[in-house]
């Protein structure tokens, strides 16, 4: 980030205008945790609830009776973190072979991986999914894990930050000292790249953990992810409206925790991602 | 939003921090070419071709058969039969100008919210980080999650929506049958999870633009509105191109947000609110036209490529009005 910060103060007006901003940020995500912890009927009262109840435990529990709750967290946990170590793992190989590595075709080979990142995943569907009906894997995760570590996005994140913190001084000393690419890669280029490996991972673990179009064509109720499992709760067959938002909460849960703890490099690598100039 | 990847334009170059000048002359950077840098990128492209270019092509290909899920394995040959099936279905033009309404209805608010919260967020404040991260946690929320929330805050009877209305007199709106209460419902979903990344992603723009200019314009006496519109948002348009292609692409498959406002494939009883790609996942996992469904995203794609057009020209036409000046 650039330590441009602006010379003029931000005045009261400011303040009560983003706080607002925060407020309406936040206030769906409170809603959802008042309304968990509530009985329909409380909710259906003249002047509802606005602060959390005491049923937040019959409502979960009400949860895992109707969707496989449990299940879903353990698969979106399984899917989410091999298509963060796999993405994270293939994008800094790729990324550095870009960055420092001479050969022919690089030019036209990161123009494809920069095109490829205007082409939306959900227009291959079709094929991707007559693809895993022949492999007979539908309903399995891998089905979800491999076409998820597809990033171009991840490879030019990696790209862009090696071309800058990677001196080529480093490479070439450990050329003349006779250490093969995949030497160096081990023990030179993957620790310099730790700090963006780090935010890369968080940034593709969010995504992956959010991701809902391929893991609803691709898995079914006996074996879902989070995302799938929510589709049920919401499509129709449970009408108690605190047990689809206590099933809500349990799906956001995780990654609002991961994002309590780390939100500060999250917006970080995000706003390292966008425009610079 | 399909996880719409913010990409990374060419950063600056890096500030000269080793000895030697940044523009050195190109030495040999490792063997011209063994087999080595190829295996780097192995994995990626490996997984890229199955995954990515080849379910590409060959949706173009699909659409011209025709495919049914119960037995994906067999195509038999249609022409062009399933695009002109699809153009005399009245519900692909709802569909196509339902994505367009809604589309407009979701990006134009989200982007002008984000430039105004971005510019309040670029000033010096306590609580910077607080303020930047509060900010992003509708973006961490999935839209499966958000779908169903707003969902319920929209209720007819007994949602948060039309209760507040009823506090201030207003009648209740029917959110889920009106056509353009339904719309306004489901793309204010999109509005809430975008507009905080996309005012990050303005703020990291602002963030590159000189200090000295706003000095000098200062200086000059313009005041704190002309800075903004003089010196802010001529430095942010390659900002704005990308959030404003970025979020096209968002719009034209907008998918998951009608899904589940109401939990049925058709958006709504008379088709009101359902988009280009709730239309697609219709045909193909409602109906079994894997065949249609192609035709379906294969002229998603084409709209995206023509809007993106549109897009990048008017950009590059502006810039070069601004160049003759």
């Amino acid at each position: 980030m650039s330590a441009h910060v602006s010379a003029r103060r931000g005045g009261r007006l400011t303040y009560a205008v983003l706080i607002c901003a925060v407020l309406v940020s936040a206030f769906p995500l409170y809603w959802t945790l008042v309304a968990a912890s509530r009985s329909n009927a409380e909710l259906a009262r003249p002047i509802p609830a606005l602060l959390p109840g005491p049923r937040l435990l019959d409502n979960l529990q009400a949860v895992l009776d109707e969707a496989a709750i449990g299940t879903a967290l353990l698969n979106s946990l399984i899917v989410s973190g091999a298509i963060t170590v796999g993405t994270v793992l293939c994008s800094t190989l790729a990324g550095f072979a870009f960055a420092k590595l001479r050969f022919r075709g690089r030019g036209a080979l990161l123009g494809a991986v920069v095109a490829s990142m205007m082409i939306p995943p959900q227009l291959g569907v079709i094929p991707l999914f007559m693809l895993i009906v022949k492999l007979h894997w539908v309903n399995q995760l891998q089905a979800v894990v491999l076409p998820g570590l597809v990033s171009a996005f991840g490879v030019f994140f990696m790209r862009q930050f090696l071309v800058q913190s990677l001196p080529d001084e480093l490479i070439e000393a450990a050329r003349v000292d006779g250490a093969s690419h995949a030497r160096i890669f081990w023990s030179i280029v993957v620790p310099i790249a730790r700090p963006a490996m780090a935010v890369l991972g968080l940034l593709t673990f969010m995504t992956a953990w959010n991701d809902f179009f391929w893991p609803i064509v691709a898995l079914s109720s006996q074996e879902p992810t989070v995302q799938v499992a929510l589709r049920q709760l919401g499509g129709g067959y449970v009408h108690d409206q605190s047990v689809i938002m206590a099933g809500t909460l349990l799906g956001t849960l995780p990654v609002l925790l991961v994002f309590g703890l780390l939100g500060r490099q999250i917006v970080g690598g995000i706003m390292q991602g966008a425009v610079k100039g | 939003m399909p996880s719409a990847e913010p990409l990374a334009p060419l950063a600056p170059p890096a500030p000269p921090t080793a000895p030697a000048p940044p523009a050195a002359p190109p030495r040999r950077r490792g063997r011209p070419a063994g087999l080595s840098p190829y295996a780097f990128l192995a994995p990626f492209f490996t997984l890229f071709a199955a995954f990515g270019i080849f379910p590409l092509l060959y949706t173009a290909y699909v659409s011209l058969y025709r495919a049914e899920l119960q037995t994906p394995g067999e195509l038999e040959w249609r022409g062009l039969g399933n695009y002109t099936a699809l153009f005399t279905d009245p519900f692909f033009w709802t569909a196509l100008r339902n994505t367009f309404t809604m589309g407009v209805l979701s990006t134009v608010p989200q982007l002008l919210m984000a430039l105004g919260l971005a510019h309040l967020l670029n000033y010096r404040l306590r609580a910077r980080t607080f303020f930047r991260t509060a900010l992003l946690l509708p973006y961490a929320t999935s839209v499966a999650a958000a779908s169903l929330i707003f969902a319920q805050l929209f209720g007819h009877d007994f949602g948060l929506v039309n209760r507040l209305l009823d506090l201030v007199g207003i009648h209740p709106v029917d959110w889920q049958n009106g056509t353009a209460a339904s719309q306004i419902a489901v793309s204010s979903i999109v509005v809430w999870r975008w507009t905080g990344y996309n005012a990050l992603i303005y703020l990291a723009g602002m963030q590159t633009i000189p200090s000295e200019l706003y000095e000098a314009a200062e200086v000059d006496g313009a005041s704190r509105l002309r800075q903004f519109l003089h010196v802010t948002l001529p430095g942010l348009r390659p900002t704005i191109v990308f959030t404003s292609t970025v979020s096209t692409i968002g719009a034209t498959q907008l998918f998951g947000e009608p899904l589940l406002f109401e939990g049925s494939m058709s958006g709504g009883i008379s088709h009101q609110y359902q988009t280009l790609g709730l239309y697609m996942y219709e045909q193909g996992w409602g109906f079994f036209h894997l065949g249609r469904a192609a035709a379906i995203a294969w002229v998603m794609f084409l709209l995206i490529v023509v809007l993106v057009g549109v897009n990048a020209l008017a950009a590059r036409r502006r810039s070069r009005k601004e160049a003759g000046r």
